[in-house]
């Protein structure tokens, strides 16, 4: 039977990433993935009628550009459209809108106030520089700090000299910066509840956090410092949907010969004499390969599909306390027609971003306690976008998807299993509130589709359905990226590799694990690194 | 025309006495102003009802630095040494803690309360050793001591060897809470353990920093507790008492009104009084804010460092609660002789972030937390014979309540205190004699620090060695020339400890002190 150089374990785009990388660099590789459509929840799917749901991720913007242009991505159909706004509605009836256009942000600021306008400048560039800092090393593996190997001590080096040049009161900024909360750090700048409301959205986006637990300010970070074409900090949607990204990767890592077979989800990667042999399949086949390399997150890569006996105690017990916390779900919408929202002029521009219900810093932490008492967000915070505004291609012609991203919604109700009638009333919570907003909304849904954490993990297979594979938190980045020791993508076993969003820089669509991942494995094959190195801002 | 004074320390609270202290024994002319009567700022104890005193502020001792008592030669008399905690139960099944000894949890929870301390312990002697330092600047123009502090600490780090150095990296952004659910079965011993984390703080069990906030709170003396005899006054006595020997004036009921600024450099200070005393150097044992806002004026330093001053997080949720009692309470499953130690109410981890979950919307606790002790039982020189007091930690009572405080709301708190005390001891409503609230507000009026905050800042990492009170201000001296900084508001924070104090001091006068 065949034996291929590699197998990559989970087709999504990190894994497609992965296996692209080691393809191009003329390795066999097999990509096999447990569901007959790829991606993960880097996907689009047609679950009812003509439209198109990306029924997990929804917008775009770390996919790392070196990637972007590495794997020609273009020329296999991506085509990422920023989008060029957002937009708080009020209790009161008013909005605020977020504007990428500078100006713009800072007239509609001003409405409000004109200190927290003349902050906006001020706190942008503070925000900017540290997205910049960030960017340096999303593209590079980890140090270890424990090890003296001349490439750790070298890296370590390299990151002291990155950070020294930023001088010494940015130094002192930095520190400040990655340790406090997104309520801390706005409270800095503004004063004006709503604006400090829109923008903290992006402090907990897919953390089990709240606004006012530090650290958040750093997740903040996590969502600005991603860019479409060039623009940091910009947004925007695939055309075709979320899973246009995994078809580009995948066509792509087809195109360098790679080979893929979807259905085909692994019950366990085989460990012979210390070292990886290759994986058994659902369908009974086993697959041989020198090395195997994990998409998926770290929990259900050691814990489902590994044997204990071929790991120590101590390892096996780090992975179980990893934190993957379910803190999010998604209500995906099919819509008969475009809704009105009346605070908004017809046809605003602000409809084609990313809309939100929650006005004021208290509503945003009052969520997250109902998430400690093991319950949905009563008031859930939702990031709502309508991409059918900009791509019609994702549904039929006058007609709209909506995707809803909601949180805070454990993966367990008070340490239960969900019921479907809770589930049910989850969906209703967030129509409600957008139907606050929007008098005609529930008229026109056609369909919806409601996804808790525990749906979306016995689909897709995240464990918990966290968005990140895993919280950002200090304890769990950089180094300690998924376990301290084992930050640099390789496995407890000879030949093993972990190249998903578990690890440093974690998650969001930027295929960054991936492609760092595959780095490694090409240094340890002796071959030459055919990664794309980062490119510098400006 | 007066004397000139070598330094002013502007106010006599714990810091600025170890401060003054080692000032004049190093042969400085020191002279130090104090606002109340009393020396000893929030390090005090007052008799808040006839006959009764209390440590009014801090009440226990647990991390006075060695190296403080050490260089003043200080000795405190303790009136009890080693006190155990008991964490109360509702159903009488308490958990027991006195240092590495446990009793009241299965013997997994036993064993691995051990391994946790031993760890813990480890750990906070490493943070100890930079306590009791400077921390280093982050400059490649920083000085080759400031180099040599940051090798230090790499290495130190690298010490601990793979493992634990990893833990370490790990944990020091971590909460309390993961790290507790990890390893123990009890919740009443998770409960005990993160009221200890939270202490003082605005952070819940889950907020990450709270592995730091408990760290710092072991790096003294293991969190080994301590009674001073006679309250925390007579620490504060003793400080002063070790001042004057050194040669150091201490004026009380002196309120400093302003630090006088000739040509860009503190020259002095004038007191509400009127009197005005010059000196080379003003050192101010006052929290930063007010430090900078109100004494020195923020038109006499740069926009941005006033900026940073003002962005410093400063506002308490602990109060005091105090008790004059006829007998002691009785507590179920407690014996008599345990009323020395330490109770304390935090039955479960849940139950204390949600006494957090009030504090960020400006309310009380519903059902507060507390650190409960019963001085009198060990001393009785705090009370009539025969009669106690108790002094308690009440947590979360905020700064700012969002309704304001009143004498309406001050009363109704202290009613719910109250209550939620009978709940494990149910005969005590009936043996109160008389009451004192302290809440942030009031220790802000009473002890004249911003907020009412005992650590003069919050303690989380973004103000945290370099960067407190703020970056680039860390080392005792303030971007104005002759003056410094030697409250907790500087590194390395609150705490009845002398760290700041003392590095303060020699900060000063390792610049040649007139600089």
């Amino acid at each position: 039977m065949k034996t291929y150089d590699a197998i990559v374990v989970g087709a999504g785009h990190n894994g497609l990433t992965n296996a692209a990388y080691l393809a191009k660099s003329g390795l066999d590789v097999l990509c096999v993935e447990k569901n007959d459509y790829i991606g993960g929840a880097t996907v689009s799917r047609n679950l009812y009628k003509d439209w198109t749901y990306s029924n997990c991720s929804y917008v775009c913007s770390l996919l790392r550009p070196e990637i972007y242009r590495d794997l020609d991505l273009a020329r296999h159909g991506l085509q990422i459209t920023p989008y060029g706004g957002g937009s708080v509605f009020m209790e009161n009836g008013d909005y605020l809108g977020s504007y990428s256009d500078h100006e713009v942000a800072y007239r509609e600021y001003a409405r409000f106030s004109k200190a927290d306008a003349d902050a906006y400048e001020r706190y942008s560039a503070d925000t900017m520089r540290q997205c910049k800092f960030i960017r340096e090393f999303l593209m590079r593996t980890p140090p270890d700090p424990t090890s003296f190997k001349p490439r750790d001590l070298k890296e370590l080096a390299y990151l002291g000299a990155k950070f020294f040049e930023m001088g010494e009161q940015r130094m002192y900024d930095t520190i400040r910066f990655w340790t406090m909360s997104v309520a801390e750090y706005l409270d800095e700048y503004f004063e004006t509840d709503v604006i400090k409301a829109a923008l903290s959205g992006s402090g907990i986006i897919g953390t089990a956090l709240g606004i006012h637990s530090p650290g958040t300010a750093y997740v903040l970070l996590h969502h600005y410092m991603g860019d479409v074409d060039g623009n940091i900090g910009a947004w925007g949607y695939a055309r075709g949907g979320t899973g246009a990204v995994a078809k580009a990767i995948c066509s792509s890592f087809q195109s360098l010969g790679g080979e893929l077979r979807t259905d085909a989800g692994v019950e366990q990667i085989l460990v012979k004499n210390g070292k990886v042999s290759g994986v058994a399949l659902s369908t009974g086949e086993e697959v041989k390969a020198n090395i195997v390399v994990s998409a998926l997150d770290v929990k259900n890569t050691f814990l489902k599909c590994m044997d204990k006996n071929d790991l120590d105690d101590d390892f096996y017990h780090r992975v179980k306390n990893f934190k993957i916390r379910g803190s999010s779900g998604k209500v995906n919408i099919a819509l008969g027609g475009m809704p009105t929202f009346p605070a908004l002029p017809k046809g605003s521009p602000l409809l084609d971003g990313d809309m939100h219900f929650i006005d004021s810093m208290e509503r945003m932490e009052r969520a997250y306690d109902d998430w400690k008492e093991g319950t949905w967000s009563k008031d859930p915070y939702i990031d709502m976008v309508i991409p059918t505004v900009s791509d019609p291609t994702m549904a039929p012609p006058g007609k709209h998807f909506m995707s809803c991203f909601v949180q805070y919604c454990p993966a367990q109700i008070e340490g239960r299993e969900w019921t479907d009638e809770e589930r049910e009333q989850f969906g209703q919570t967030v129509i409600n509130q957008i139907a606050d907003y929007s008098p005609d909304f529930k008229d026109l849904i056609e369909h919806m589709e409601v996804r808790t954490p525990s749906t979306i993990e016995d689909e897709i297979g995240i464990t918990e359905g966290n968005i990140f594979h895993g919280e950002l938190t200090m304890d769990q980045l950089m180094f300690n990226r998924p376990i301290p020791g084992y930050a640099q993508y390789r496995g407890p076993v000879g030949g093993l590799y972990m190249c998903g969003s578990s690890n440093h820089p974690g998650g969001g669509i930027m295929a960054a694990p991936g492609c760092n991942a595959a780095r490694e494995i090409l240094y340890d094959l002796k071959r030459q690194d055919i990664t794309p190195a980062n490119y510098g801002d400006d | 025309m007066t004397e000139r004074y070598d330094a002013i320390v502007i106010g006599a609270g714990h810091n600025g006495l170890v401060c003054a202290s080692l000032l004049g024994k190093a042969g400085r002319k020191v002279l130090v102003l104090e606002a109340n009567e009393q020396v000893g700022g929030a390090a005090v104890t007052r008799e808040f009802a006839d006959g009764y005193s209390v440590s009014s502020c801090a009440h226990l001792l647990y991390q006075l630095q060695p190296q403080v008592q050490k260089d003043l030669g200080l000795k405190v008399d303790l009136a009890g040494d080693k006190l155990g905690t008991v964490a109360l139960a509702a159903d009488g099944k308490h958990v027991r803690l006195n240092g590495d000894d446990i009793s009241g949890v299965g013997d997994e929870d036993t064993a691995n309360y051990r391994r946790f301390r031993k760890r813990m312990t480890r750990f906070s002697d490493l943070l100890k050793t930079y306590l009791n330092k400077t921390a280093p600047r982050l400059s490649k123009d920083a000085s080759k001591s400031d180099m040599l502090t940051l090798a230090q600490l790499g290495f130190d780090v690298r010490r601990l060897g793979k493992t634990e150095m990893q833990e370490f990296l790990r944990l020091i952004g971590m909460n309390i809470h993961d790290e507790l659910t990890e390893r123990f079965e009890s919740e009443l011993l998770r409960g005990a353990i993160s009221l200890d984390a939270v202490l003082g703080t605005f952070l819940g069990p889950r907020s990450p920093n709270t592995i730091l906030t408990y760290l710092y709170r072991l790096a003294g003396s293991h969190g080994t507790l301590s009674q001073p005899a006679g309250g925390m006054s007579s620490v504060t006595e003793a400080l002063a008492h070790s001042a004057r020997d050194n040669g150091v004036v201490i004026r009380t009921g002196m309120k400093v009104k302003r630090v006088v600024i000739e040509n860009g450099r503190a020259t002095g200070v004038e007191t509400e009084s009127g009197e005005t005393f010059s000196s080379w150097l003003v050192v101010s044992n006052a929290d930063p804010k007010s430090t900078i806002m109100n004494l020195v004026g923020v038109k006499n330093v740069e926009t941005g460092f006033t900026r940073r001053v003002h962005h410093i997080r400063m506002r308490c949720n602990a109060a005091k609660l105090h008790l004059a009692l006829d007998g002691l309470p009785t507590i179920a499953g407690v014996e008599k002789r345990e009323f020395g130690g330490r109770f304390v109410i935090a039955p479960d981890e849940a139950y204390v972030e949600r006494a957090f979950n009030h504090a960020k919307y400006g309310e009380t606790s519903a059902k507060p937390v507390f650190e409960v002790t019963f001085p009198s039982f060990r001393d009785t020189t705090l009370a009539p014979t025969g009669k106690h007091v108790m002094s308690a930690v009440v947590q979360y009572v905020p700064y700012e309540l969002r309704e304001g405080w009143s004498e309406e709301s001050h009363a109704a708190f202290e009613k719910l205190a109250i209550e939620t005390l009978a709940q494990y001891m149910p005969d005590l409503p009936e043996r109160i004699t008389a009451s004192e609230l302290l809440t942030p507000l009031d220790i802000e009026e009473q002890f004249h620090i911003t907020g009412g905050h005992w650590h003069h800042g919050e303690l989380t990492l973004d103000q945290f060695l370099f960067t407190r009170p703020v970056g680039g201000a860390h080392q005792y001296k303030m971007p104005l020339d002759g003056l410094y900084l030697c409250g907790a508001g500087a590194h390395p924070g609150g705490g009845v400890s002398g760290a700041a104090g003392r590095n303060a001091a020699r900060a000063i006068l390792k610049s040649g002190g007139q600089v």
